[in-house]
């Protein structure tokens, strides 16, 4: 049976053991042309899609939420086989039994679904909430048993927020196609041995629950093999053609988001991976281009199709619905080849037949050595959808080699070896605020770090407000690292993901990654306090709440070193902080510099800062400069954030960048150029991230004001897309303030 | 003794000013008052900021991967740049000797005699050379100043071999009357050094500069240029000699 899944391949040590990478690179076919080749959707996904485009519509109009399941807990064989229409479908598999409805994902937290179930009309069964409440403890119970009251009192301030403590953690790629690859009885096999191998370990408590962890990871995989079944699927072998091969990496997908509602579900890189399917059977006559784009067509539309129960503030503080089922595509293999295929471009064109969407999260790895074919049409697609993000491979290779997928927005793992413990981020400003009150909340007057002498001067002094800064900065990371290592320790004991680690090597590497926001504020306070004058401003509670700034001074986004150096020197001082404490399980420290859309939140929490920002304005996503203070071009902005050192933020740097069309250049031909050019330069530069809108401040207007004419508008914000009218009112109008860059 | 430019703002993603991405340098100071200028804050020779030309340099350097990737380089606008002619002079021999594309983005009015202007051209890759009328009294009565230097210096180019695009803004009613672009292309055919004509189409963008510098703009009635304006203007300059397709 496996010689003739296998049949035609190029053999090596990919039999011999789990290695799919050796697989990827012994087999596939680098495709050097144009997108000339590419068809449309055939009928069978264009009557589909016309379906599920009803389906969104109706979702959209009941505020969001189509249907939820409120009496199973969700489990990989939990449901029976769904179908959005059986005929139309040619990758089978949904969450639960019917399209849409979504599935309860107790084991991160109760509190949550129950919450989630009640603010859109729906009661969750008591049965279910009293096995919760009274006889399995979650994730979230576990945390709040071991936070200490100084951590709930910074999660409360908002000094560190987005903490997963209360939902399931995300950000783990299981190396999906291993399942297409080998088939589950060989994986479970490999499982087996390496059991064999922990049980000569001495029986400490890392190999006690890791022993407990593989043994759930077979249980799972077991699972798996089941509810194939139920698809008529026999997931136990090798997928032997193109059809099996995706439709054997969705449903393990699929089981995974079955058992996890983690905030993001990362698919990993696996185009390139079924090209090597897709091209022997287009060989063999087996299939035409029609049948190959089918496959990627509507295994996109089941990815679109993935939902989780949230919470309305979560929804608010995400933007939308988001999953994150980021798939990256591109890149330089080791030896030197392109690692883009004909289903790399098929990907793509999906953006097409279907419409843009913000889900799979399309990630272009981005290298100097690409073909010129793929560069251009990447830069035609996020001219026409702006749905697509690059990052930089030639950057990332260095760290993570050729088989590494992105996780979330910006995050780099190798698919299979390592995985992460996410864990939110770090309110920059409002820690600045915190130094100079003395530990004291700007907005509540609470005390949240521990009390010390608060600033007394008139005038901020930039090297005794720095001092104070990096005081408070070694209270925060210290009990930031610290209660991560909490929430960690809880998610693999009440809420681990064992489908996703069963798709790990068993001896995985582990990233702790932690975040900040408000990078650009910080810096522009303290080049406001050095280059200018800055007056605090104190209330009636003797607090600084308030500050005159006289005259202007430099500020990020303008290629301007004096205050660059100031944002360079803030993520090295923030990062080596980190590295002093003691991480859960031995996780590397990671660092990213990301808020998704979160910046409006967290500007909404913080007072006004020594840069001008008053209080409640939001934030600038990512590493973006503060919006409308890039005053020379979108290329000084790209080269301020290219001189943030990545090797300290190895996490990722997002920018989100927004170009009228015009500002790309006259006509077609000179667009495409000219913004291939500019992430050429960008990234030859050391830029790690960039999400490329393009289009008129007016689309955005007219959208607010007429939505449903704009189903499927499209916008990246901060290393991910999203629906445009999916976002808040405050997030639209925050959106629409961002820089454009409209140069003419 | 180090001489400075008087600058009005920079650019670092020009894509419009010359071929690929441009580091676009915005110089103060106009001898014009076109009744259409765009950026009517530019035009005094007082506001801005002064920069010596490794200043300028040493931000242009920052830009050069993008240049290499487009084909690109600086182009010198304004304003006009050749007010301040000898700067721009100090700082495209630089760029020269760094290997970098210049442009001067300029509407002619300088003495094509003068040594300054020549010492510029020996560093000078592409002219935008913008005529804003052939017809002198029209250019006298939408520029302020006569067309005949202008003129002199477009020969002046075509003689030296300089490589020039020809930019013409098409205004409905004062820059589309047909004989005049009918002679307009008349001249330009005699030109041997002619690589582009870009006609570009009158629009409305700057109009609140007029209104925030409290000056008296006249076209607040004309309506911007649409497609349909500049094929007009398109058909009667290219039917003659002249093709560049």
């Amino acid at each position: 049976m496996q010689q003739n899944a296998w049949n035609g391949f190029v053999s090596g040590k990919w039999e011999d053991s789990i290695d799919v990478r050796d697989f990827i690179v012994s087999n596939y076919t680098p495709y050097e042309g144009t997108e000339e080749f590419l068809v449309e959707s055939s009928i069978k996904t264009k009557k589909l899609w016309s379906k599920c485009k009803k389906l969104l519509s109706d979702e959209r109009l009941k505020d969001g939420v189509l249907n939820v399941d409120t009496k199973t807990v969700s489990s990989i064989t939990s449901h029976a086989p769904g179908y959005i229409d059986e005929k139309y479908e040619v990758i089978k598999g949904l969450q639960t039994d019917k399209p849409l409805k979504r599935a309860l994902i107790p084991y991160g937290g109760i509190r949550m679904v129950k919450q989630a179930c009640e603010k859109y009309g729906y009661t969750l069964s008591p049965k279910i909430e009293n096995i919760f409440e009274n006889y399995r403890k979650t994730h979230n119970d576990g945390v709040f048993s071991a936070y200490t009251p100084e951590m709930r009192r910074a999660r409360k301030s908002g000094v560190i927020t987005g903490l997963p403590d209360a939902y399931g953690r995300g950000r783990i790629i299981g190396d999906y196609r291993r399942v297409a690859l080998y088939g589950v009885n060989r994986l479970i096999e490999e499982k087996k041995k390496d059991l064999n191998t922990l049980l000569i370990k001495p029986m400490n408590e890392e190999n006690i629950r890791l022993r407990e962890e593989v043994n759930e990871q077979i249980k799972s995989l077991k699972k798996l093999v089941k509810m194939g079944e139920t698809y008529g699927f026999d997931l136990s072998m090798p997928a032997r053609n193109a059809l099996e091969a995706v439709q054997w990496t969705y449903l393990a997908f699929l089981g995974a988001m079955k058992e996890t509602n983690g905030a993001a579900n990362s698919l990993g890189r696996v185009c390139s991976f079924l090209d090597i399917y897709i091209e022997r059977d287009l060989k063999s006559g087996l299939i035409s281009e029609v049948d190959a784009q089918e496959l990627i067509d509507q295994f996109t539309i089941k990815l679109r199709f993935i939902r989780h129960l949230r919470t309305p503030d979560y929804n608010e503080l995400f933007a939308g619905d988001p999953v994150w089922i980021t798939e990256s595509i591109g890149g330089i293999c080791e030896d030197g080849r392109p690692m883009v295929t004909k289903t790399s471009f098929r990907l793509l064109q999906t953006l097409f037949n279907l419409g843009p969407s913000p889900e799979p999260n399309i990630t272009i790895l981005w290298s100097q050595k690409l073909p010129l074919g793929f560069k251009r049409f990447c830069a035609k697609v996020s001219m026409v959808t702006s749905a697509i993000q690059y990052e930089n491979d030639d950057l990332m290779s260095q760290h993570f080699n050729d088989d590494y997928g992105i996780s979330c927005c910006v995050s780099a793992m190798r698919i299979g070896k390592d995985m992460q413990y996410f864990g939110a981020r770090c309110n920059l400003p409002k820690l600045l605020l915190l130094a100079l009150n003395g530990g004291k909340d700007e907005i509540s007057g609470e005390q949240v770090a521990p009390e010390f002498e608060p600033y007394t001067d008139e005038y901020l002094d930039y090297n005794k407000v720095m001092n104070r800064f990096k005081q408070m900065q070694k209270w925060l990371t210290s009990l930031y690292v610290n209660t991560m290592n909490i929430i960690h320790y809880m998610h693999d004991k009440y809420a681990y993901e064992r489908l996703m680690m069963a798709l790990h090597d068993t001896e995985v590497n582990r990233l702790m990654a932690f975040g900040i926001a408000g990078l650009s504020v910080l810096a522009d306070s303290f080049s406001a306090m050095k280059y200018t004058y800055v007056k605090a401003i104190r209330d009636e509670r003797g607090l600084i709440t308030d500050f005159e700034i006289k005259g202007d001074y430099p500020q990020f986004g303008n290629d301007d070193d004096r205050v660059d150096s100031i944002a360079s020197t803030i993520v090295k001082d923030f990062y080596n902080d980190l590295k002093e404490h003691e991480t859960y399980r031995n996780a590397i420290h990671t660092l990213s510099i990301l808020t998704i859309t979160s910046n409006v939140v967290y500007g909404k929490k913080t007072g006004s800062t020594p840069d001008g920002r008053k209080k409640g304005e939001p934030f600038a996503p990512g590493a973006n400069p503060m919006h409308g203070r890039d005053k020379m071009g979108a290329l000084a902005a790209l080269n301020s954030l290219a001189k943030i050192p990545y090797q300290y933020c190895q996490d990722g740097v997002s920018l989100t960048l927004t170009l009228v069309p015009r500002s790309l250049g006259r006509e077609i031909n000179a667009r495409l150029n000219n913004l291939v050019a500019l992430l050429d330069g960008y990234f030859i530069q050391g830029g790690h991230h960039v999400n490329i809108n393009v289009f008129e401040r007016t689309v955005l207007e007219k959208a607010m004001e007429d939505p449903y004419n704009y189903p499927q508008l499209t916008i990246r914000v901060s290393g991910y897309a999203v629906n445009f009218i999916r976002l808040t009112r405050q997030q639209q109008l925050e959106v629409i303030a961002r820089t454009f860059h409209n140069a003419m | 003794m180090t001489i400075k430019g008087r600058i009005h703002s920079f650019e670092s993603f020009g894509t419009v000013d010359g071929p690929g991405i441009r580091f676009v340098i915005f110089m103060q100071g106009c001898p014009f008052r076109c009744l259409y200028c765009h950026n009517p804050d530019t035009r005094s020779n007082e506001c801005g900021n002064l920069y010596s030309v490794e200043e300028v340099s040493d931000k242009i350097n920052r830009y050069v991967p993008y240049f290499k990737s487009s084909g690109g380089g600086i182009t010198v606008s304004g304003g006009e740049p050749l007010v301040q002619v000898e700067f721009v002079t100090e700082l495209f021999k630089k760029c020269k000797a760094e290997g970098i594309h210049t442009a001067v983005d300029t509407n002619g009015f300088i003495d094509s005699n003068s040594s300054g202007v020549n010492a510029l051209l020996d560093y000078t890759d592409l002219v935008l050379l913008d005529i804003k009328h052939i017809d002198d009294e029209k250019h006298k009565s939408l520029t302020g100043l006569t067309n005949e230097k202008v003129l002199k210096f477009a020969k002046h180019l075509s003689e030296r071999k300089i490589p020039v695009w020809i930019r013409y803004v098409v205004v409905p009613g004062l820059t589309d009357f047909e004989p005049d672009v009918k002679k307009l292309g008349k001249f330009i055919e005699d030109l041997s050094n002619i690589e582009n004509i870009e006609l570009l189409p009158f629009h409305k963008i700057g109009e609140y500069k007029w209104k925030e510098l409290k000056l008296d703009y006249k076209l607040y009635d004309t309506p911007p240029a649409d497609e349909k304006d500049i094929e007009k203007v398109r058909k009667i300059l290219f039917s003659g000699k002249l093709n560049f397709d």
